[in-house]
Protein backbone atom coordinates (compact mmCIF):
# COMPACT_ATOMS: atom_id res chain seq x y z
CA UNK A 1 0.00 0.00 0.00
CA UNK A 2 0.76 3.77 -0.95
CA UNK A 3 0.50 6.73 0.57
CA UNK A 4 0.43 9.31 -2.19
CA UNK A 5 1.30 13.19 -1.41
CA UNK A 6 0.06 15.29 -4.18
CA UNK A 7 1.89 18.89 -4.22
CA UNK A 8 0.97 19.95 -7.60
CA UNK A 9 -1.89 22.12 -8.56
CA UNK A 10 -4.84 20.84 -10.95
CA UNK A 11 -7.82 18.67 -11.07
CA UNK A 12 -8.30 15.24 -9.16
CA UNK A 13 -10.91 13.40 -11.73
CA UNK A 14 -11.60 9.61 -11.81
CA UNK A 15 -10.68 8.50 -15.19
CA UNK A 16 -12.75 4.84 -15.47
CA UNK A 17 -11.23 2.99 -12.98
CA UNK A 18 -8.16 5.66 -11.89
CA UNK A 19 -8.19 8.55 -10.21
CA UNK A 20 -5.78 11.41 -12.11
CA UNK A 21 -4.23 14.34 -11.26
CA UNK A 22 -3.86 16.73 -14.27
CA UNK A 23 -1.95 19.63 -13.89
CA UNK A 24 -2.46 23.33 -15.45
CA UNK A 25 0.23 22.37 -18.25
CA UNK A 26 -2.12 19.22 -19.08
CA UNK A 27 0.35 16.54 -17.67
CA UNK A 28 -1.26 13.71 -15.68
CA UNK A 29 -0.35 11.06 -12.71
CA UNK A 30 -2.29 8.33 -12.05
CA UNK A 31 -2.91 6.76 -8.90
CA UNK A 32 -3.08 2.97 -8.53
CA UNK A 33 -6.36 3.20 -6.62
CA UNK A 34 -6.27 -0.57 -5.14
CA UNK A 35 -2.85 0.08 -3.92
CA UNK A 36 -3.59 3.38 -2.49
CA UNK A 37 -3.71 3.96 1.77
CA UNK A 38 -4.48 7.32 1.58
CA UNK A 39 -4.01 11.04 -0.64
CA UNK A 40 -2.78 14.08 0.77
CA UNK A 41 -3.17 17.30 -1.26
CA UNK A 42 -0.72 20.09 -0.47
CA UNK A 43 -1.50 21.80 -3.91
CA UNK A 44 -4.79 23.75 -5.40
CA UNK A 45 -6.24 20.90 -6.50
CA UNK A 46 -10.52 21.03 -7.50
CA UNK A 47 -12.13 17.94 -6.90
CA UNK A 48 -15.66 16.40 -7.78
CA UNK A 49 -18.30 14.27 -6.00
CA UNK A 50 -18.15 11.98 -8.45
CA UNK A 51 -14.50 11.79 -7.51
CA UNK A 52 -15.07 11.70 -3.68
CA UNK A 53 -17.76 9.13 -4.49
CA UNK A 54 -15.34 6.58 -6.12
CA UNK A 55 -12.32 7.60 -3.79
CA UNK A 56 -15.13 6.63 -0.96
CA UNK A 57 -15.85 3.48 -2.18
CA UNK A 58 -12.39 2.40 -1.86
CA UNK A 59 -11.94 3.49 1.12
CA UNK A 60 -9.74 5.79 0.82
CA UNK A 61 -9.17 9.05 3.57
CA UNK A 62 -7.81 12.16 1.70
CA UNK A 63 -5.86 14.67 4.00
CA UNK A 64 -6.04 18.29 2.82
CA UNK A 65 -3.19 20.89 4.42
CA UNK A 66 -3.36 24.93 3.11
CA UNK A 67 -1.28 26.78 1.46
CA UNK A 68 1.01 27.00 4.36
CA UNK A 69 1.31 23.52 4.89
CA UNK A 70 -0.80 23.31 7.95
CA UNK A 71 -3.27 20.50 8.44
CA UNK A 72 -6.72 22.05 7.40
CA UNK A 73 -9.01 18.41 7.55
CA UNK A 74 -9.78 14.85 6.31
CA UNK A 75 -12.36 13.52 4.15
CA UNK A 76 -12.77 10.62 6.11
CA UNK A 77 -15.00 8.22 3.62
CA UNK A 78 -18.13 6.66 5.13
CA UNK A 79 -17.37 4.31 7.87
CA UNK A 80 -17.74 0.27 6.50
CA UNK A 81 -16.04 -1.07 9.89
CA UNK A 82 -18.38 -0.18 12.43
CA UNK A 83 -19.04 -2.78 15.62
CA UNK A 84 -21.55 -0.94 17.83
CA UNK A 85 -20.62 -3.27 20.97
CA UNK A 86 -17.11 -1.81 20.56
CA UNK A 87 -18.37 1.91 20.24
CA UNK A 88 -20.59 1.44 23.29
CA UNK A 89 -16.92 -0.05 24.83
CA UNK A 90 -15.19 2.69 23.87
CA UNK A 91 -18.04 5.26 25.14
CA UNK A 92 -18.25 3.83 28.82
CA UNK A 93 -14.46 3.56 29.25
CA UNK A 94 -14.49 7.61 28.63
CA UNK A 95 -17.65 8.17 30.94
CA UNK A 96 -15.92 6.43 33.44
CA UNK A 97 -13.92 8.75 35.05
CA UNK A 98 -11.44 5.60 36.99
CA UNK A 99 -11.49 3.96 33.58
CA UNK A 100 -10.76 6.61 31.20
CA UNK A 101 -7.93 7.67 33.73
CA UNK A 102 -6.40 4.17 33.11
CA UNK A 103 -5.97 4.31 29.59
CA UNK A 104 -4.99 8.29 29.40
CA UNK A 105 -2.35 7.11 31.76
CA UNK A 106 -0.93 4.40 29.41
CA UNK A 107 -0.39 7.10 27.00
CA UNK A 108 1.17 9.21 28.74
CA UNK A 109 3.68 6.49 30.17
CA UNK A 110 4.51 5.46 26.82
CA UNK A 111 4.98 9.02 25.14
CA UNK A 112 7.08 9.93 28.31
CA UNK A 113 9.32 7.02 28.08
CA UNK A 114 9.89 6.95 24.58
CA UNK A 115 10.68 11.19 24.98
CA UNK A 116 13.21 9.56 27.93
CA UNK A 117 14.80 6.90 24.92
CA UNK A 118 15.32 10.32 22.53
CA UNK A 119 17.43 12.44 25.82
CA UNK A 120 19.36 8.90 26.59
CA UNK A 121 20.55 8.84 22.86
CA UNK A 122 21.51 12.55 22.53
CA UNK A 123 23.31 12.18 26.28
CA UNK A 124 25.17 8.91 24.79
CA UNK A 125 26.16 11.95 21.99
CA UNK A 126 27.67 13.91 24.76
CA UNK A 127 24.25 16.42 24.77
CA UNK A 128 23.87 18.40 27.81
CA UNK A 129 20.61 16.89 28.72
CA UNK A 130 20.96 15.27 32.50
CA UNK A 131 18.96 17.93 34.00
CA UNK A 132 16.12 17.37 31.70
CA UNK A 133 15.91 13.54 32.13
CA UNK A 134 16.17 13.37 35.87
CA UNK A 135 13.44 16.57 35.71
CA UNK A 136 11.13 14.15 33.86
CA UNK A 137 12.32 10.81 35.72
CA UNK A 138 10.94 12.51 38.49
CA UNK A 139 7.34 13.83 36.84
CA UNK A 140 6.83 10.49 35.40
CA UNK A 141 6.56 8.98 38.95
CA UNK A 142 3.76 11.09 39.37
CA UNK A 143 1.99 10.11 36.51
CA UNK A 144 -0.10 6.96 37.90
CA UNK A 145 -0.87 8.61 41.18
CA UNK A 146 -2.79 11.33 39.48
CA UNK A 147 -5.96 12.09 40.93
CA UNK A 148 -7.54 13.13 37.46
CA UNK A 149 -7.17 13.74 33.90
CA UNK A 150 -7.09 17.33 34.63
CA UNK A 151 -3.71 16.36 36.56
CA UNK A 152 -2.44 14.27 34.56
CA UNK A 153 -2.65 16.64 31.66
CA UNK A 154 -0.73 18.97 33.91
CA UNK A 155 2.44 16.21 34.19
CA UNK A 156 2.36 15.64 30.66
CA UNK A 157 2.52 19.23 30.14
CA UNK A 158 5.21 19.96 32.45
CA UNK A 159 7.36 16.68 30.69
CA UNK A 160 6.67 18.42 27.31
CA UNK A 161 8.14 21.53 28.65
CA UNK A 162 11.58 20.09 30.29
CA UNK A 163 11.79 18.35 26.82
CA UNK A 164 11.23 20.83 24.64
CA UNK A 165 13.38 23.30 26.78
CA UNK A 166 16.57 20.31 26.09
CA UNK A 167 15.96 21.08 22.38
CA UNK A 168 18.38 23.84 22.37
CA UNK A 169 21.29 21.36 23.37
CA UNK A 170 19.96 18.64 21.11
CA UNK A 171 19.57 20.74 17.78
CA UNK A 172 23.58 21.65 16.74
CA UNK A 173 22.02 24.80 14.73
CA UNK A 174 21.53 27.98 16.53
CA UNK A 175 17.88 28.05 17.45
CA UNK A 176 16.04 30.05 19.09
CA UNK A 177 13.32 27.65 20.80
CA UNK A 178 12.26 28.15 24.26
CA UNK A 179 8.41 26.83 24.15
CA UNK A 180 5.94 25.47 21.91
CA UNK A 181 3.85 28.17 20.12
CA UNK A 182 0.78 26.81 17.81
CA UNK A 183 -2.05 28.48 15.92
CA UNK A 184 0.11 29.81 14.30
CA UNK A 185 3.66 28.85 15.29
CA UNK A 186 5.97 31.83 15.71
CA UNK A 187 9.22 30.00 14.61
CA UNK A 188 10.97 27.54 12.62
CA UNK A 189 11.28 24.52 15.00
CA UNK A 190 7.62 25.47 16.11
CA UNK A 191 6.46 25.22 12.60
CA UNK A 192 8.15 22.19 11.60
CA UNK A 193 6.60 20.64 14.89
CA UNK A 194 3.24 21.75 13.57
CA UNK A 195 4.08 20.02 10.30
CA UNK A 196 5.52 16.55 11.29
CA UNK A 197 3.15 16.54 13.91
CA UNK A 198 0.36 16.72 11.64
CA UNK A 199 1.60 14.12 9.74
CA UNK A 200 1.77 11.92 12.34
CA UNK A 201 -1.64 12.53 13.34
CA UNK A 202 -3.35 12.13 10.00
CA UNK A 203 -1.47 8.35 9.53
CA UNK A 204 -2.88 8.00 12.76
CA UNK A 205 -6.43 8.72 11.25
CA UNK A 206 -5.83 6.65 8.18
CA UNK A 207 -4.79 3.73 10.48
CA UNK A 208 -7.63 3.87 13.10
CA UNK A 209 -9.91 4.17 9.75
CA UNK A 210 -9.10 0.42 9.15
CA UNK A 211 -10.08 -0.78 12.52
CA UNK A 212 -13.57 -0.30 14.35
CA UNK A 213 -12.34 2.14 16.52
CA UNK A 214 -14.29 5.44 16.69
CA UNK A 215 -11.70 8.32 16.28
CA UNK A 216 -13.56 10.66 18.03
CA UNK A 217 -13.87 9.32 21.07
CA UNK A 218 -10.63 9.95 22.85
CA UNK A 219 -9.19 9.39 26.35
CA UNK A 220 -6.32 11.49 27.23
CA UNK A 221 -7.58 14.64 24.96
CA UNK A 222 -11.05 15.26 25.65
CA UNK A 223 -13.54 13.51 22.72
CA UNK A 224 -15.18 15.14 20.03
CA UNK A 225 -13.96 18.58 20.37
CA UNK A 226 -14.46 19.50 16.63
CA UNK A 227 -11.79 16.59 15.83
CA UNK A 228 -10.81 13.20 15.84
CA UNK A 229 -8.79 13.50 18.96
CA UNK A 230 -8.47 9.80 19.61
CA UNK A 231 -5.77 10.56 16.66
CA UNK A 232 -3.85 12.98 19.05
CA UNK A 233 -3.95 10.44 21.81
CA UNK A 234 -2.56 7.59 19.55
CA UNK A 235 0.14 10.34 18.26
CA UNK A 236 1.64 11.24 21.44
CA UNK A 237 2.89 7.66 21.86
CA UNK A 238 4.62 8.22 18.45
CA UNK A 239 5.56 11.71 18.34
CA UNK A 240 9.26 11.07 20.07
CA UNK A 241 10.02 8.14 17.73
CA UNK A 242 8.86 9.68 14.39
CA UNK A 243 8.09 12.93 14.53
CA UNK A 244 11.14 14.57 17.17
CA UNK A 245 13.58 12.11 15.57
CA UNK A 246 12.78 13.27 12.09
CA UNK A 247 13.00 16.71 13.09
CA UNK A 248 16.37 16.57 15.04
CA UNK A 249 18.00 14.62 11.81
CA UNK A 250 16.66 16.85 9.82
CA UNK A 251 18.36 19.97 11.61
CA UNK A 252 21.06 18.25 12.55
CA UNK A 253 22.33 17.14 9.15
CA UNK A 254 21.41 20.72 7.86
CA UNK A 255 18.84 19.33 5.34
CA UNK A 256 16.29 21.75 6.29
CA UNK A 257 17.98 25.41 7.88
CA UNK A 258 16.58 28.83 8.52
CA UNK A 259 16.40 29.61 4.81
CA UNK A 260 13.83 27.08 4.47
CA UNK A 261 11.45 29.16 6.29
CA UNK A 262 9.66 32.09 5.47
CA UNK A 263 9.05 34.79 8.26
CA UNK A 264 5.53 37.07 8.36
CA UNK A 265 4.51 39.35 10.50
CA UNK A 266 3.76 37.44 13.82
CA UNK A 267 4.48 33.64 12.39
CA UNK A 268 6.86 31.63 10.21
CA UNK A 269 6.29 28.75 7.10
CA UNK A 270 7.79 26.40 5.67
CA UNK A 271 8.58 27.08 1.85
CA UNK A 272 7.29 24.27 -0.59
CA UNK A 273 10.75 22.49 -1.29
CA UNK A 274 11.19 22.13 2.46
CA UNK A 275 7.80 20.65 2.82
CA UNK A 276 8.69 18.35 -0.10
CA UNK A 277 12.18 17.19 1.57
CA UNK A 278 10.47 16.76 4.97
CA UNK A 279 7.74 13.92 3.82
CA UNK A 280 9.99 12.31 1.49
CA UNK A 281 11.82 11.55 4.55
CA UNK A 282 8.76 10.81 6.45
CA UNK A 283 7.07 8.16 4.12
CA UNK A 284 10.96 6.51 3.95
CA UNK A 285 10.47 6.84 7.94
CA UNK A 286 7.36 5.47 8.26
CA UNK A 287 8.39 2.46 5.91
CA UNK A 288 10.99 1.72 8.13
CA UNK A 289 10.73 -1.72 9.94
CA UNK A 290 12.14 -3.14 13.39
CA UNK A 291 11.33 -6.60 14.38
CA UNK A 292 8.46 -7.00 16.87
CA UNK A 293 9.30 -8.55 19.81
CA UNK A 294 6.07 -10.00 20.45
CA UNK A 295 4.93 -10.93 16.91
CA UNK A 296 7.89 -12.18 15.98
CA UNK A 297 7.66 -10.42 12.31
CA UNK A 298 9.07 -7.31 10.65
CA UNK A 299 6.40 -4.54 11.05
CA UNK A 300 6.70 -0.43 9.46
CA UNK A 301 6.20 2.17 11.92
CA UNK A 302 3.22 2.96 10.75
CA UNK A 303 1.97 -0.58 11.24
CA UNK A 304 2.97 0.03 14.79
CA UNK A 305 0.36 2.47 14.65
CA UNK A 306 -2.20 0.09 13.79
CA UNK A 307 -1.04 -2.29 16.63
CA UNK A 308 -1.54 0.21 18.91
CA UNK A 309 -5.32 0.48 17.92
CA UNK A 310 -5.31 -3.32 18.30
CA UNK A 311 -4.05 -2.70 21.66
CA UNK A 312 -6.67 -0.17 22.90
CA UNK A 313 -9.71 -2.19 20.83
CA UNK A 314 -8.19 -5.71 23.25
CA UNK A 315 -8.17 -3.58 26.32
CA UNK A 316 -11.69 -2.02 25.75
CA UNK A 317 -13.30 -5.49 24.87
CA UNK A 318 -11.73 -6.93 28.16
CA UNK A 319 -9.42 -9.39 26.26
CA UNK A 320 -6.25 -7.86 27.93
CA UNK A 321 -5.30 -4.77 29.28
CA UNK A 322 -3.78 -1.86 27.10
CA UNK A 323 0.07 -1.25 27.65
CA UNK A 324 0.74 1.96 25.04
CA UNK A 325 3.59 1.40 23.07
CA UNK A 326 7.70 2.03 24.24
CA UNK A 327 10.79 1.96 22.05
CA UNK A 328 12.22 -1.61 23.02
CA UNK A 329 15.48 -1.03 20.77
CA UNK B 1 -29.73 -14.53 17.52
CA UNK B 2 -29.20 -15.44 13.91
CA UNK B 3 -26.40 -18.14 12.76
CA UNK B 4 -24.86 -17.92 9.24
CA UNK B 5 -22.89 -20.09 8.12
CA UNK B 6 -19.56 -18.09 9.15
CA UNK B 7 -20.78 -18.52 12.82
CA UNK B 8 -20.86 -22.44 11.76
CA UNK B 9 -17.38 -22.06 9.95
CA UNK B 10 -15.71 -19.98 12.92
CA UNK B 11 -16.88 -22.34 15.42
CA UNK B 12 -14.74 -25.07 13.90
CA UNK B 13 -11.89 -22.75 13.21
CA UNK B 14 -11.70 -20.68 16.05
CA UNK B 15 -14.03 -19.91 19.02
CA UNK B 16 -12.47 -16.40 19.63
CA UNK B 17 -12.44 -15.52 15.84
CA UNK B 18 -16.17 -16.63 16.15
CA UNK B 19 -17.16 -14.25 19.13
CA UNK B 20 -14.67 -11.13 17.08
CA UNK B 21 -17.08 -12.01 14.51
CA UNK B 22 -20.58 -11.34 16.72
CA UNK B 23 -19.18 -8.16 17.35
CA UNK B 24 -18.72 -7.20 14.08
CA UNK B 25 -14.65 -6.84 15.07
CA UNK B 26 -13.84 -7.78 11.67
CA UNK B 27 -9.91 -7.86 10.12
CA UNK B 28 -10.57 -9.97 7.28
CA UNK B 29 -10.99 -6.97 4.58
CA UNK B 30 -7.03 -6.05 5.48
CA UNK B 31 -6.01 -10.03 4.71
CA UNK B 32 -4.58 -10.64 1.79
CA UNK B 33 -5.66 -14.47 1.52
CA UNK B 34 -9.77 -13.21 2.00
CA UNK B 35 -9.19 -11.16 -0.75
CA UNK B 36 -7.89 -13.54 -3.05
CA UNK B 37 -11.11 -15.84 -1.65
CA UNK B 38 -13.70 -13.07 -2.36
CA UNK B 39 -12.26 -12.74 -6.20
CA UNK B 40 -12.45 -16.21 -6.47
CA UNK B 41 -16.13 -16.70 -5.48
CA UNK B 42 -16.96 -14.04 -7.32
CA UNK B 43 -15.16 -15.41 -10.23
CA UNK B 44 -16.10 -18.57 -10.43
CA UNK B 45 -19.29 -20.40 -11.57
CA UNK B 46 -20.52 -17.26 -13.55
CA UNK B 47 -22.99 -19.52 -15.46
CA UNK B 48 -25.08 -20.27 -12.45
CA UNK B 49 -26.29 -16.85 -10.83
CA UNK B 50 -24.35 -16.64 -7.30
CA UNK B 51 -25.24 -15.54 -3.61
CA UNK B 52 -28.51 -16.60 -2.50
CA UNK B 53 -29.45 -14.56 0.81
CA UNK B 54 -31.96 -16.18 2.65
CA UNK B 55 -33.89 -14.91 5.54
CA UNK B 56 -31.06 -12.01 6.09
CA UNK B 57 -29.50 -14.91 7.95
CA UNK B 58 -27.48 -17.24 5.59
CA UNK B 59 -25.59 -16.89 2.14
CA UNK B 60 -25.23 -19.70 -0.25
CA UNK B 61 -22.98 -19.13 -2.91
CA UNK B 62 -25.39 -20.76 -5.37
CA UNK B 63 -27.68 -23.28 -5.66
CA UNK B 64 -28.98 -26.01 -8.52
CA UNK B 65 -33.08 -26.67 -8.50
CA UNK B 66 -33.33 -25.69 -5.02
CA UNK B 67 -31.82 -29.35 -5.05
CA UNK B 68 -28.08 -29.23 -4.56
CA UNK B 69 -26.29 -26.52 -2.61
CA UNK B 70 -22.82 -25.23 -3.28
CA UNK B 71 -19.69 -23.57 -1.51
CA UNK B 72 -17.12 -22.21 -2.97
CA UNK B 73 -13.72 -22.33 -1.05
CA UNK B 74 -10.44 -21.12 -2.03
CA UNK B 75 -8.44 -24.43 -0.38
CA UNK B 76 -9.23 -27.82 1.59
CA UNK B 77 -6.96 -26.62 4.83
CA UNK B 78 -9.83 -26.06 7.26
CA UNK B 79 -12.19 -28.75 5.31
CA UNK B 80 -14.22 -29.94 8.19
CA UNK B 81 -15.08 -26.30 8.82
CA UNK B 82 -16.28 -26.02 5.30
CA UNK B 83 -18.74 -29.54 5.55
CA UNK B 84 -20.28 -28.16 8.57
CA UNK B 85 -20.89 -24.97 7.17
CA UNK B 86 -22.73 -26.72 4.19
CA UNK B 87 -24.42 -29.39 6.62
CA UNK B 88 -25.51 -25.66 8.28
CA UNK B 89 -27.19 -24.81 5.11
CA UNK B 90 -28.85 -27.66 4.03
CA UNK B 91 -30.67 -28.16 7.57
CA UNK B 92 -31.15 -24.58 7.66
CA UNK B 93 -33.53 -24.93 4.06
CA UNK B 94 -34.93 -28.03 5.03
CA UNK B 95 -36.58 -26.87 8.51
CA UNK B 96 -37.93 -24.03 5.98
CA UNK B 97 -39.37 -27.05 4.00
CA UNK B 98 -37.21 -26.70 1.26
CA UNK B 99 -36.38 -30.99 -0.33
CA UNK B 100 -32.81 -29.90 -0.44
CA UNK B 101 -30.87 -32.94 -1.62
CA UNK B 102 -27.60 -32.60 -0.84
CA UNK B 103 -24.61 -29.69 -0.90
CA UNK B 104 -21.03 -29.77 -2.99
CA UNK B 105 -17.95 -27.81 -2.34
CA UNK B 106 -16.25 -26.59 -5.07
CA UNK B 107 -12.84 -26.47 -5.13
CA UNK B 108 -12.08 -24.49 -8.55
CA UNK B 109 -8.12 -23.59 -7.25
CA UNK B 110 -7.52 -27.66 -6.84
CA UNK B 111 -10.22 -28.84 -9.52
CA UNK B 112 -12.50 -30.74 -7.20
CA UNK B 113 -15.49 -31.06 -5.49
CA UNK B 114 -16.95 -32.83 -2.88
CA UNK B 115 -20.50 -33.94 -1.98
CA UNK B 116 -21.79 -33.48 1.52
CA UNK B 117 -24.71 -35.19 2.86
CA UNK B 118 -26.91 -34.52 6.26
CA UNK B 119 -27.67 -37.43 8.45
CA UNK B 120 -30.24 -37.03 11.18
CA UNK B 121 -27.52 -37.29 13.70
CA UNK B 122 -25.38 -33.94 12.05
CA UNK B 123 -28.42 -32.54 12.31
CA UNK B 124 -28.63 -33.05 16.28
CA UNK B 125 -25.71 -32.31 16.38
CA UNK B 126 -26.01 -29.28 14.51
CA UNK B 127 -28.89 -28.19 17.51
CA UNK B 128 -25.92 -27.97 19.79
CA UNK B 129 -23.55 -26.43 17.84
CA UNK B 130 -26.35 -23.50 18.02
CA UNK B 131 -26.72 -23.11 21.23
CA UNK B 132 -22.61 -23.99 21.63
CA UNK B 133 -22.17 -20.45 19.08
CA UNK B 134 -24.98 -18.81 20.86
CA UNK B 135 -23.25 -19.27 24.23
CA UNK B 136 -20.18 -17.87 22.88
CA UNK B 137 -21.04 -15.10 21.52
CA UNK B 138 -23.10 -13.88 24.50
CA UNK B 139 -20.30 -13.83 27.01
CA UNK B 140 -18.70 -10.72 27.94
CA UNK B 141 -15.29 -11.42 27.19
CA UNK B 142 -13.56 -13.41 23.88
CA UNK B 143 -12.68 -17.20 24.66
CA UNK B 144 -8.94 -17.70 25.75
CA UNK B 145 -6.33 -17.86 22.83
CA UNK B 146 -5.33 -21.06 21.90
CA UNK B 147 -2.22 -21.37 19.73
CA UNK B 148 -2.99 -23.78 16.61
CA UNK B 149 -0.98 -23.84 13.91
CA UNK B 150 -3.45 -21.90 11.57
CA UNK B 151 -2.69 -18.89 13.92
CA UNK B 152 0.33 -17.59 11.67
CA UNK B 153 -1.93 -17.72 8.80
CA UNK B 154 -5.37 -15.76 10.40
CA UNK B 155 -6.48 -12.54 9.90
CA UNK B 156 -6.52 -12.22 13.49
CA UNK B 157 -2.66 -12.95 14.01
CA UNK B 158 -1.19 -9.61 15.01
CA UNK B 159 -4.94 -8.73 16.69
CA UNK B 160 -4.09 -11.40 19.18
CA UNK B 161 -0.84 -12.16 19.70
CA UNK B 162 0.05 -8.38 20.20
Amino acid sequence: MESYYLFSNGELKRKDNVVRLTAPDGKFKDLKVEMTREIFLFGEVSLNTKCLNYIGQLGIPVHIFNYYGFYSGSYYPRESNVSGELLVAQVTHYADEKRRHDIAVQFVESASFNILRNLRYYRQREKDVDEAMSEIKSLRKKIAKTADIQELMGIEGNIRKVYYQAWQAIINQEIDFEKRVKRPPDNMINTLISYVNSLVYSSCLTEIYKTQLNPAISYLHSAGERRFSLCLDIAEVFKPLIADRLIFSMLNKNIITEKDFEREANFCYMKKEARQKILQAYDLRMKETVKHRDLGRSVSYRHLMRLECYKLIKHLMNDKEYEGFKIWW
Amino acid sequence: MRISGTHVYYYFVCKRKLWFFSKAIRMEHLDENVQLGKLLDESSYNRDSGQVMIDETVNIDFIRDWKVLHEVKKSRSIEEAGIWQLKYYIYFLREKGIAIENGVIDYPKLRRREEVELSNEDSQRLIEIMADIENICVQDKPPKLEEKPICKKCAYFEYCFI
